[in-house]
This record gives structure tokens, C-alpha cells and sequence, in this order.
């Protein structure tokens, strides 16, 4: 049993992220932007690979319920917390937590609604009504004059802080690890390797895929909740299928259904685009003397580079990234 | 009554539209049983190509003859486009899973917008006027108002159908695309060139797609690189609709597509049409799961 081992690890990260919040204030805020970016990246792939990595299921509107507690908690922290009249310092750590937690519970309401009537749908047809789902929560967002419309939501307060981004995003690993380890977790993967034979040792294969789909959808809506108090502004638009996308990039690229290699790939795919923004504002010495060349079309071209990459990786490294072999070590 | 016709045409019209990249969708998914993501950005370089002609080629506006020209240049790059695409991308996946292929297409997709986007590469992010390729002109029917240029689509549109139809189910090469969507090892054994018929599968479907994007623009005269993301998506629902992999369904689930978008724009509801043609889509899954025409396979163990 690694359980104890596990929580101790869960412990460190805890401790560790609460230490690194209190010197955030000596960290340049460029930076420190980026490094929260990652740990919402982190919770948004965790709990997506719940779903599309270890239940086996293809979920293509993870975007969709990130909006759901994006503005469940924005609307908590604007509308609600300023009648309260409690101090800053009480709306952060005691308040925002529990919007969290709200934002977290509404995403996965979503979540089980859309799920519970769609699983029965298979491979391509659970991914399109996904995908379906997600767009319709967006147009809805953007028609919905109380939480800004197509306008956005702006003032939302900044509650999220390094302890916040990645105590959150060491919870959702543990979570899911902890889940997958448990007597329940080998119904994941087994309806993630053979759904019919699963079904016909007795499984309840529905059961287990809506519960993914609840559970993945909450922390989505938690992440979106640290999202929304990260930006301070949220609008419509940035929870449309581009971002979807993006979550199962990062969930293939790591090798879908391991922990590890997708947290490495959350962090990878959401730091490069700010590492060659950095990269472009730079040049590099001419070799043959005279000006030095500057590297200012890597900021035009990013986006061109990443969409390369992608196709580059899938069409030689399928597996992901970070794929050792099958998922035979987890077994023993 | 004047207004529902009205709006019925316009309805017709979009749907056609729809009805024609989703037939790409529906073919490339008949042959290879993916979602082709860079479908709807062949789309867009379509209505690209017809500006470009036009712009900087040089071909007259407002002529039957150069409209004529343009759409076909288009046409034609966008197939040779689709091609290379399935070669280069696609053909090294044959044998890995379905999700490796349709990542690679979302990359492939996202690839072609961003190059599209960049003003040194591509054209720029800004939108861009699309001239009128036919001679524009109003002609009125009663109180109907039609123009030209309506009209242009809806020919072209019935003329492509009609052209897709007969090679689907009267040329040799349309047989044996039937006889790989029904069965690719069958297929194979009876001598078919599989990887043949899947270019010209794609080649085809991204020829239609091309002269979708070329009326598309005629329509809505403003054309960008990202133009092709939402029409895209509806084409996509049409196709799934109407029974993916299943040819009159695509058309069929266009049609109806295009009417109720373009009927649902006359009402109150008007800001909610693009979650509508979701909502249709769902609905439809959760009770016909192979969609309007499509036959629902059985699943042996």
C-alpha cells in the first residue's frame, strides 16, 4: 500500500505551496501570473484525464464546465461577498474556498446532467455532444445580461494566490490518484480497457462513467473558479472549443491515464507560449560580427511553432510525451 | 407570407451551403471513420482563394465567366490542398487510433488558421472585403426579392449535388468509394487501391468544401482566417444529423440546418441560433443515435 506515502507527498505539496504564497510578494507579477496559469492548467488536465485517460471516455467540452464555475465563483465574490462585509483577508481564505467548493458542485450538476443521458453514446458520438454541450453553456453565458453577456464579467477580485492555484492542483492530482488506487478506481480503467467485458463481470460501466464525468467535472469548475480570481475578467469567448482543445492536447500529449506525464505536459504546453513570447523579445549575437539578429519573428510565429509541434508529436510520438510502456506498472 | 418566403429562401441557401462541407465531412468519415477538424479551414482558404484570383490574379468581377473561374481555381486548389493534406498528415496514422488522427487534425487545422493569420506567410488577421465574382443584380418576383448572386449559389450548389451523385453511384471510382466505406479489407481484397480512393475521397470532399466557401463569401462579402471555425461546426452537426458516413443524410441534415438557423434568426431568439443547431444535434443523438438516415450498427462481441 503507497497510500501513506502518497498523503505525505500530498502534505509536502501543501506546505510547500503555502511557503511559496508567502514570499509571493517578492516575485515579479509577470511571472507569478504565469506560474498560477499553471496550476489551473494542472487541475484542468488532472481531472480531464479522469475522464479521457483512465475511464476511457472523449470529452471535448471540459472548456464548458470550467465556464460553470468560472461564473458560479465570479458571481459569489461580486454579488455576494461585498453584503457580507467581512474583512479581505476572512473573503480569501474562508470565503473564497467556499466558493470554490460551489463553483466545483454547480460544474459537476452540469456535469451529471450532461452525462447522465449521453454516456450511453459511444467513442466520436459522447465527444460531439460534448463538444455540443460546451458550446451551448457558452452561447448561454453570452446572452445572459446578468453575468456581462458577450461584454464579460469584469472586478472580479484577485483571491487567487499561489497557495490557492497549487494547493488545488496537488488536492486534484491526489484525488484522482487516490481514487484510481482505490477498490473503485479498477472500475474506471476497467471500463476504460474493455467496456463489454467489464459489463459482463458485473460492473455497472455506466455508473462508473458518470462518476467520472461528475468528479472531472467539478474540479473543471474549480479550476475555473481559480481562473476567473486569477484574470480578474472573464469573458464568453475564452471558454470556446480553442480552449477545450486544449486541455486534450495537453491530456494526450502527457499520455493519456498517467498522472505524472500529464502534469508535466499541463505545465510544458502552458509555459511555452509565454517561453517564446519571452524567447522573441530577445536576439542572439551575430556570429560574423555586426548587429546582433533578433529573434522578434518567434512572436509571430508561436503559435505557428506549437500547431507544428502538435502534428510533429502525433505523428511520431503518438503515445504522448511521457508514455513509458502500457499501464502494466500501475497493476502490480 | 412574403417573410416566410423570404426567409425560406435564405433558409434554403445557407443550407446548401451547410449541405456541401458537410458531405466532405461525411465522405472523409466513410472512408476513414474520422472527424476531418481541418475541413472547415479548406473551407476558409476556399473563399481565400477566390479573393485572391480576383485581387491579385486579376480575374474580372462581376462576370459570369470570371466567377466562373475563380470558383473553379478555388476549387481546384482547395482539392490538390486536401491531398496533400491526407498525405502528409493523415497517411503515416492509418494504423494508429481514432483520437491520434483526430488530434492531428485539430493541429492541422490550428496550422492552417495560424499561417492564415500571420501577415508575412498568410493573409493577416483582418477581415477582408470579398468582391462580387458574379453580376449582382435584384430581381423581383412579387414582393420576393432575389438577387443574382443568390441565385449563382443555389446553382452551383444543386449542380455540385447532383455531379457528387452521379460520381458517388455512377463512375467506377464512385463504386469503389461505396465499397471502402462499406468494407475497407473487403475492399482491398477485391483489388481496390485503398489509399487511392482515399485521396480522391479527400480531394473531392475538399473541392466541395472550397466552392462552400467561395458562396459562402458571396453571401456574407467578408471573409478571415477564421471564418471557417463556426460554419465548420454546423456543417459538422449537419453531417451528424443526417446519419454520418451517409451522403443524402449530410445534405438532408444541411438543409434543415440552415432552415431553422436562418428561421430561429427571425425571432426573439436570434443570439441564441448557434447553440440552437446543437441543440438540435443532441436531441437527435439522444433519440437516433445514428442520426436522421443513418443505420445503427450493431455491436458484436
Amino acid at each position: 500500500m503507497a497510500f501513506p506515502v502518497a498523503q505525505r507527498w500530498l502534505l509536502a505539496a501543501l506546505i510547500l505551496a503555502g511557503l511559496a504564497s508567502a514570499v509571493s510578494s517578492s516575485i515579479d507579477p509577470y511571472f507569478l501570473d504565469g506560474v498560477m496559469g499553471v496550476g489551473v492548467s494542472v487541475v484542468l488536465a488532472s481531472s480531464l484525464n479522469l475522464i479521457n485517460g483512465f475511464t476511457g471516455q472523449f470529452s471535448l467540452g471540459h472548456a464548458g464546465f470550467m465556464a460553470v464555475g468560472a461564473y458560479t465563483s465570479a458571481m459569489l465574490s461580486t454579488v455576494v461577498a461585498p453584503r457580507l462585509g467581512w474583512n479581505p483577508l476572512l473573503l480569501q481564505w474562508v470565503f473564497f474556498p467556499l466558493s470554490l467548493i460551489a463553483a466545483g458542485l454547480l460544474a459537476a450538476v452540469a456535469g451529471l446532467a450532461v452525462g447522465a443521458p449521453s454516456l450511453r453514446l459511444k467513442g466520436d458520438y459522447l465527444a460531439i455532444v460534448t463538444l455540443g454541450f460546451g458550446e451551448i453553456i457558452r452561447v448561454v453565458l453570452q446572452n445572459m445580461d446578468a453575468v456581462g453577456g458577450a461584454r464579460g464579467l469584469t472586478g472580479v477580485p484577485a483571491y487567487s494566490n499561489l497557495f490557492w492555484t497549487f494547493g488545488t492542483a496537488a488536492l486534484t492530482v491526489y484525488t484522482v490518484w487516490a481514487l484510481l488506487n482505490s477498490t473503485h478506481g479498477r472500475g474506471f480503467l476497467a471500463v476504460a480497457d474493455d467496456e463489454v467485458a467489464a459489463e459482463a463481470m458485473g460492473l455497472d460501466t455506466t455508473r462508473y462513467k458518470i462518476t467520472a464525468f461528475g468528479i472531472g467535472s467539478f474540479f473543471a469548475g474549480v479550476a475555473g473558479g481559480l481562473y476567473a480570481h486569477l484574470k480578474g475578467y472573464l469573458n464568453p469567448g475564452g471558454f470556446s472549443f480553442d480552449k477545450s482543445i486544449e486541455i486534450v492536447v495537453m491530456v494526450i500529449l502527457g499520455g493519456m491515464g498517467r498522472h505524472a506525464g500529464v502534469v508535466f505536459a499541463a505545465i510544458l504546453l502552458t509555459l511555452l507560449p509565454e517561453g517564446l513570447r519571452e524567447l522573441g523579445s530577445r536576439s542572439v549575437p551575430n556570429p560574423f560580427g555586426g548587429a546582433p539578429w533578433s529573434l522578434d519573428w518567434i512572436k509571430e510565429m508561436r503559435m505557428i511553432l506549437y500547431s507544428l509541434m502538435l502534428i510533429l508529436l502525433m505523428l511520431m510520438r503518438p503515445q504522448g510525451l511521457f508514455h513509458r510502456s502500457e499501464r502494466r506498472r500501475r497493476g502490480a | 407570407m412574403t417573410e416566410f418566403l423570404q426567409q425560406l429562401l435564405n433558409g434554403v441557401l445557407l443550407g446548401a451551403i451547410y449541405a456541401l462541407i458537410a458531405l466532405g465531412y461525411t465522405m472523409v468519415y466513410g472512408v476513414l471513420r474520422f472527424i476531418n477538424f481541418a475541413h472547415s479551414d479548406v473551407f476558409m482558404l476556399g473563399a481565400f482563394v477566390a479573393w485572391y484570383s480576383v485581387e491579385k490574379l486579376g480575374l474580372p468581377t462581376q462576370s459570369i465567366g470570371g466567377g466562373l473561374a475563380a470558383l473553379l481555381l478555388s476549387m481546384s486548389v482547395c482539392a490538390v490542398l486536401g491531398v496533400v493534406i491526407e498525405k502528409l498528415a493523415y497517411k503515416p496514422l492509418r494504423q494508429r487510433s481514432t483520437l491520434t488522427v483526430l488530434i492531428t487534425a485539430i493541429g492541422v487545422s490550428l496550422l492552417i488558421q495560424n499561417v492564415a493569420q500571420n501577415s508575412r506567410l498568410g493573409f493577416g488577421p483582418n477581415p477582408k472585403a470579398f468582391p462580387a465574382l458574379f453580376p449582382s443584380q435584384q430581381l423581383h418576383f412579387g414582393a420576393l426579392t432575389v438577387s443574382t448572386h443568390q441565385l449563382v449559389v443555389l446553382g452551383v450548389a444543386l449542380s455540385l449535388l447532383g455531379v457528387l451523385y452521379w460520381i458517388v453511384h455512377h463512375t467506377r471510382i464512385g463504386t469503389a468509394m461505396r465499397a471502402l466505406s462499406f468494407n475497407a479489407t473487403a475492399a482491398s481484397l477485391v483489388g481496390i487501391n485503398n489509399d487511392r480512393i482515399i485521396s480522391f475521397t479527400f480531394g473531392l470532399g475538399s473541392a466541395l468544401a472550397g466552392a462552400g466557401g467561395v458562396l459562402y463569401a458571396m453571401n456574407y462579402p467578408s471573409i478571415d482566417p477564421l471564418m471557417g471555425t463556426l460554419p465548420g461546426l454546423k456543417a459538422f452537426v449537419a453531417a451528424v444529423l443526417g446519419g454520418i458516413g451517409n451522403l443524402p443524410g449530410a445534405a438532408l441534415g444541411g438543409l434543415l440546418i440552415g432552415l431553422v438557423e436562418t428561421f430561429v434568426s427571425g425571432t426573439r431568439l436570434s443570439t441564441f441560433r448557434d447553440a440552437i443547431a446543437f441543440g438540435i444535434l443532441i436531441t437527435i443523438l439522444l433519440f437516433r443515435p445514428a442520426g436522421l438516415l443513418g443505420k445503427l450498427k450493431i455491436e458484436k462481441v
